[in-house]
């Protein structure tokens, strides 16, 4: 080991040496003299045979090998050096401390979303069933429970099958009229309530009163369970339903499709006012206080609470120009507003990291400026573009606070059909359903996040993809 | 006012202001026809910002002030009505770091006549790209291989191809700013040596701190110090029988 590091800090030496070199030879007593060792017949004992060599490296001491008297100052230099070093990893860890456990807690609360609980029941397609949908449900639970008597316990026994019954028993027999007049076992959505019985959510260690089941509701469905008359399958209403009141009957389609049809109305604005401004500030304007009051004004908009935003596009696009609320056009304007001072800083720095010698060499063969700013310096600038403008991408999907206030907090149950409809957004729906005091809206909420989570992702990894793609090799 | 026959370009009374900080003084120099210029002096002698002068590159530099004239063929350069574009395709420029565009050798070439449309079609530009880098002398090396990057090339590849580049646009006058001090020996020689082939071509002005360098390929030199043109005359006359005694310091390594 000693021999190797002597070989190489040797080589160091004999170019040039260091000066610290002569003082610790000094303070230290070193035995080998400066010049000694930069001359080429030092007698090393790497000239020596092998044999000797071990020998004679123990003898000559190598004067950059820390002498005991300098070691104090070497050795605290080297312990900050550690501490330094330790409270980094530290950081580190803290920080994906903290993003294990918001991960952790957010699937634990929200994976059981993703499945629902269905009750298999005998139905009976009769001819009147055309009217009542339910009445079936009802009329095979009260034949299932024969003991159960009187109107409240009646309607609670019902209240363990959603209310979705009715359209899948209505499409049941619309997609096969063979059905009629026949009795069939049928999967049904269970209530909510009765899913978080299901998912072990609601037990009966908990007192009567504080549950949402009654005792004689969680008999039932226990003895429905012990009947394998329950299971458990994919949650494909979460993805393919709106808002709803009932949780086993919401989903995110709606407003996933809001955010999307929200940021492309964003980004269709933000992207090329965003760039334009950039490379008009940076390459073409001359730098004089209107140009320094605007770059100021630029980077101080970035810091400004997005709730702002949010009433001045309620200002300006509902109250002003009139558009409708709650729509995807006006929240996206609204979002551009915010990310617009993100794209353009992006894009200044990214363009003023371009060799400058390459703008003049387009400039000195004939180019205009506008040729080499097209040519040369937004396709060089062009991974930075997209990075900055894809990071503004995701702050603006996950942006609330200006969505409620040009109202796109409202109930919406529908996909949004075009950027006029009224639509609501991810984020808004998981802030919606946070605020539902039933338990399957709780595990919704986690389940939203986590497709929050999934699409920022998506988005950044898109990013990195990007940038990559359009990065210019210089070799 | 009348132009030498063999004058191409002529600056008269030239003053060059950064700001408030005035670079270059009173500078009156004629630039021959087909001879290599070479420019000799101290660093921040203004020597480079003369050079830059010649193809009005200092535009696009802020607060840079130009005054007085520079001709070419006895037209003014800074007149309102000339169009910087035109004429820095009539007078290319050549960097002291090689600064190819980070595209393929063949687009590199191209793209100066491409902008200034100087082919009809695709086998035109062909022509044009392949007759530059033969001028160059980088066509037996890089031939096999346009498509690849312009930045893959040794440095002193990449800086023939940068001289390949400003040939493509058929340039009257080429200007070069220390093209070989990035370089190693070696690429310095073959530079060299293009150089002096080139010449027949066109006119050159080069900026160099090698005083060995413009002993061995320039027939005119310039000495300038401290903003000034202190002594201009044939190469051999500069180097042999230097007049003023500054010049003669820094040829002989006294100072600079």
């Amino acid at each position: 080991m000693s021999k190797v590091k002597f070989s190489k800090s040797r080589k160091s030496a004999h170019l040039s040496p260091p000066p610290f070199f002569k003082g610790e030879g000094q303070g230290g007593g070193g035995q080998i003299p400066v010049d000694n060792l930069s001359s080429p017949h030092l007698a090393s004992p790497l000239s020596r045979g092998e044999g000797s060599r071990w020998r004679g490296a123990r003898k000559i001491k190598n004067p950059l090998i820390a002498k005991r008297k300098a070691a104090p100052l070497l050795a605290r230099r080297k312990r900050r050096e550690n501490r330094f070093r330790f409270y980094g990893i530290l950081a580190i860890a803290f920080a994906f401390g903290f993003l294990g456990i918001l991960l952790c807690n957010i699937i634990s609360s929200g994976y059981s979303a993703f499945a629902e609980t269905r009750i298999r029941l005998p139905i009976t397609f009769s001819a009147g069933m055309t009217e009542d949908y339910f009445g079936a449900v009802r009329e095979s639970l009260k034949n299932h429970f024969p003991e159960v008597h009187g109107k409240p316990e009646l309607f609670r026994l019902y209240a363990l099958i959603s209310r979705d019954a009715e359209m899948q028993l209505k499409d049941m027999l619309a997609a096969n009229p063979g059905l009629l007049g026949k009795t069939e076992e049928v999967w049904l959505k269970a209530s909510s309530d009765a899913d978080m019985y299901f998912k072990g959510r609601i037990t009966k260690n908990t007192a009567e009163a504080y549950r949402k089941l009654s005792d004689h509701q969680l008999d039932w469905l226990e003895f429905l369970a012990s009947e394998k008359r329950m299971k458990k399958t994919f949650n494909s209403t979460f993805f393919s339903a709106g808002d709803s009141r009932e949780p086993e009957r919401a989903g995110i389609l709606s407003s996933m499709a809001g955010s999307l049809l929200t940021i492309l109305c964003c980004m269709l604005t933000a992207f090329p006012l965003g760039v334009m401004t950039a490379v008009y500030l940076e390459e073409f304007a001359a730098k004089n206080w209107i140009t320094a009051i605007l770059e100021v004004n630029i980077n101080n908009l970035a810091a400004v609470p997005s709730i702002i935003f949010g009433l001045l596009g309620l200002a300006v696009y509902i109250g002003f120009f009139g558009l409708p609320r709650s729509s995807s056009l006006v929240g996206g304007l609204t979002l551009a507003l915010l990310i617009l001072p993100i794209i353009v800083i992006a894009t200044r720095n990214s363009l003023r990291s371009i060799p400058p010698s390459i703008k003049d060499a387009a400039i000195a063969l004939g180019a205009s400026k506008m040729q080499s700013v097209l040519h040369h310096s937004i396709p060089l600038a062009m991974p930075g573009i997209i990075t900055g403008t894809i990071l503004g991408i995701a702050r603006a999907m996950g942006e609330t606070a200006p969505l409620l206030m040009i109202g796109m907090v409202a109930f919406i149950a529908d996909v949004p059909r075009n950027i006029l409809s009224p639509a609501t957004a991810l984020p808004v729906q998981i802030f919606l359903w946070s605020d539902s005091p039933e338990a399957g809206f709780a595990e919704r909420t986690s389940a939203a996040i986590m497709m929050l989570i999934l699409f920022l992702a998506i988005i950044n990894g898109a990013a990195i993809f990007l940038r990559k793609k359009f990065e210019v090799k210089w070799s | 006012m009348t132009v030498m026959s063999e004058t191409r370009m002529q600056a008269k009374n030239l003053n060059l202001f950064y700001g408030t900080k005035q670079a270059l003084f009173d500078i009156n120099m004629d630039i021959e026809r087909n001879k290599v210029t070479a420019m000799i002096g101290p660093s921040g002698c203004g020597k480079s910002s003369f050079l830059r002068c010649l193809n009005r590159m200092n535009d696009t530099i802020l607060n840079c002030v130009v005054k007085g004239q520079v001709l070419l063929d006895g037209y003014d350069i800074y007149a309102k009505a000339v169009d910087p574009v035109l004429l820095r395709a009539k007078i290319g420029m050549v960097f002291q770091k090689p600064n190819p565009f980070p595209k393929s050798i063949y687009d590199n070439v191209a793209y100066g006549p491409r902008i200034h449309g100087l082919t009809r079609n695709k086998g035109e530009l062909d022509g044009v790209v392949k007759d530059s880098l033969k001028k160059a002398g980088l066509w037996r090396e890089v031939k096999d291989r346009l498509k690849d990057s312009g930045t893959s090339l040794s440095g002193g590849q990449q800086q023939r191809l940068c001289i390949a580049r400003a040939i493509a646009v058929n340039p009257e006058v080429i200007l070069m700013d220390e093209p070989c001090s990035a370089l190693d020996p070696i690429a310095t020689a073959i530079i060299e040596e293009l150089i002096g082939n080139l010449k027949a071509n066109y006119t050159i002005v080069i900026v160099t701190h090698s005083m060995q360098q413009a002993a061995r390929i320039s027939e005119r030199t310039a000495f300038f110090h401290l903003g000034k043109l202190l002594e201009y005359g044939d190469t051999r006359d500069i180097f042999n029988r230097p007049k003023h005694e500054k010049t003669e310091g820094y040829i002989n390594g006294r100072f600079g």
